[in-house]
């Protein structure tokens, strides 16, 4: 059974949004027992599950922890909930319908690395969401479970959800903690890494809201039975948003590792009306396109990686064969020059011509020699940019042409869409 | 947590008490105050529907900074208005998962229903619609579109219109995660 039962396993339950429906499905008990393993514990059981970051980079969670200078305070924890990418909707997912299981594991996290504030980056178009939190956050400091003396331990913990205002770019982590300190939300040089000096230049764990939100789970069964699910490589279970051409989009939580691309599509009701795949990409848009010869791919962090793209955020995005490529290409290339921070210039400029090249290429107007253009400025900023927006902002466009060198030249000179075209003579 | 200096008498600019006091609470939240700049650009908006330069100044003056420096915060991110929209915005979703589904074509028929295109008000100041926005994570529900603070999604050009009408006739703004419209 592909299918995995850890951030949703209490999916269906009523009150879920409430604390006292939260606790009827024993929530808030792992926060217990955290507090009373303490933070050394607490980490080493983080270890053992083998959990890896869920917001894109796959990193191993414990070992970012880990990277906390001793005896430096205050320290602070961010907690990413500025899911912006392009295919990504898990989680708005888990904060909407699981709020209380992602603030325990916020305030299991908190503890074990002895933070004195934990903030909640929300991205700003997810207003509905941010007031659903700010609500739950009040409640668990009602409840005693954030604020002065949680549970009547000696330890405190601010707990704060603070709303974006719309820029993907905070969503890498450096840029939301310049965002998070009241300015232009810019990525910063690292090293130094956030872990030495982040947030007011002092310690700082970054987290993505589905990584912190199977701690309950790790913590009250233990990291080793979360290890058990998934492989070694990709240990747990993970939510994949899936949309695009299939019946049914959605979230799918399902054991990494061991799950296929095909029994995925299949969970999702494969590809819409009855259609063929032409092509997908694995993890959002910012990772590279793979073909139907992919889909007995494992859902596994280096088997993706061998394919030639990355599980990224999770987000499955099928295409069926009427899709033009060129034309999801152009509508990515303009996100990201949209997106682009302005910071550096291969970024700020490639992304300019980039954008100008495929509207020309989508159009039917771009010569050859354009075409060959666009693949050397793409050349050109691929690990030459700031931050990772401007090497992603390439990786679709060029993967795509590779994969499908004939659909790019065909448009060259073809004055409109010859795959629009096509389907229109063959209706 | 700290107050690094005493407040400077109340300007008159036109923010009601109460989201001058909602600045203040920001401002005693964060261990630095400058973290309450995006807060309280929030607040000024909420109340005023765009940031006006005399909101700017408040919020400057409350967490004493410069009114540029506030100002040049404001511009980074999309959300903040320098102008007035229209009572409800609408943004419609066209990035990758939106625009396999349709999204294209949303659009351009909300352009014609509305009389307006891409980026523009109606006469009447009741909608602005924005095609150019960041996907709105609703990859699952394409097309859609948010209208103020809610999503609506799996539209098509029937629902959309019907959708307009009601929040039209209620005048105000809505409530509810509307997962179909």
């Amino acid at each position: 059974m592909p299918e995995a039962r850890v951030l949703t396993r209490h999916l269906g339950k009523p009150g879920l949004t409430t604390i006292a429906g939260y606790e009827k499905v024993g929530g808030y008990q792992a926060l217990r027992q955290a507090l009373r393993m303490g933070p050394e514990a607490i980490q080493a059981e983080v270890k053992a599950s083998g959990l890896r970051g869920r917001g894109g980079a796959g990193f191993p969670t414990a070992t970012k922890w880990s990277f906390l200078p001793r005896g430096v305070f205050p320290r602070y924890l961010c907690v990413n909930a500025d899911e912006s990418e392009p295919g990504c909707f898990k989680d708005r997912y888990l904060m909407e319908e699981f709020p209380h299981q992602l603030l325990e594991g916020v305030m299991i996290a908190a503890f074990a690395l002895q933070v004195s504030h934990a903030f909640i980056y929300i991205r700003g178009e997810y207003r509905a969401q941010r007031e659903l939190l700010e609500k739950a956050v009040a409640a668990a400091y009602q409840a005693g479970f954030a604020g002065n003396r949680i549970l009547d331990q000696d330890w405190s913990c601010e707990l704060i959800v603070h709303g974006g205002a719309g820029a993907y770019i905070c969503g890498e982590e450096t840029a939301l903690l310049d965002s998070l300190e009241g300015r232009r939300g810019q990525p910063r040089l690292k090293p130094p890494f956030p872990a030495i000096k982040g947030l007011y230049g002092q310690p700082t764990v970054v987290n993505n809201v589905e990584t912190l939100s199977n701690l309950p789970f790790i913590i009250s069964e233990g990291g080793a039975k979360y290890a058990e699910i998934g492989t070694e490589s990709s240990p747990g279970s993970r939510l994949f948003c899936v949309s695009g051409h299939v019946e049914r989009p959605g979230n799918y939580e399902i054991a990494m590792g061991t799950t296929t691309f095909r029994e995925l599509l299949e969970m999702a009701g494969g590809v819409w009306r009855g259609r063929k795949l032409k092509a997908f990409q694995p993890g959002g848009g910012s990772m590279q396109i793979l073909g139907p010869q992919h889909l007995d791919v494992a859902l596994d962090f280096k088997a993706v990686a061998d394919a030639g793209s990355a599980l990224g955020a999770g987000a499955l995005v099928i295409m069926d064969e009427t899709t033009c490529l060129v034309n999801v290409a152009m509508r990515l290339v303009d996100f990201y020059e949209h997106e682009s921070c302005g910071k550096c210039v291969p970024c700020r400029e490639g992304t300019y011509f980039e954008r100008e090249l495929m509207h020309r290429l989508e159009a039917g107007l771009a010569t050859r020699a354009e075409l060959a253009t666009l693949a050397d400025i793409c050349a050109n900023m691929d690990g030459r940019c700031f931050c990772p927006l401007g090497d992603t902002a390439t990786w679709f466009v060029m993967s795509a042409f590779k994969m499908f060198p004939e659909e790019f030249e065909r448009h060259c000179g073809a004055g409109h869409c010859p795959v629009r075209a096509g389907l229109e003579a063959a209706a | 947590m700290t107050e690094t200096s005493g407040r400077a008498p109340e300007a008159s600019t036109g923010l009601s008490p109460a989201t001058r006091d909602r600045i203040r609470r920001s401002k005693e939240l964060y261990p630095s105050a400058r973290s309450a700049v995006l807060p309280a650009l929030w607040a000024v908006q909420d109340e005023l529907g765009y940031l006006s330069p005399e909101g700017l100044a408040e919020v400057a003056s409350e967490l004493n900074l410069v009114a540029s420096e506030v100002e040049a915060v404001s511009t980074f991110y999309s959300m903040y208005f320098q102008h007035q929209p229209g009572r409800h915005l609408i943004q419609v979703c066209r990035n990758v998962s939106c625009g396999l589904r349709g999204a294209d074509l949303l659009l351009s028929h909300l352009e014609s229903s509305l009389g307006v295109e891409d980026g523009q008000t109606t006469p009447d100041g009741v909608f602005t619609l924005e095609g150019t926005v960041e996907c709105l994570g609703s990859c699952g529900g394409g097309p859609m579109i948010q209208v103020d603070r809610y999503s609506y999604e799996n539209l098509d050009f029937e629902r959309a219109d019907q959708l307009l009408d009601e929040i039209r006739a209620r005048g105000s703004k809505s409530g509810g995660v509307a997962r179909n419209a």
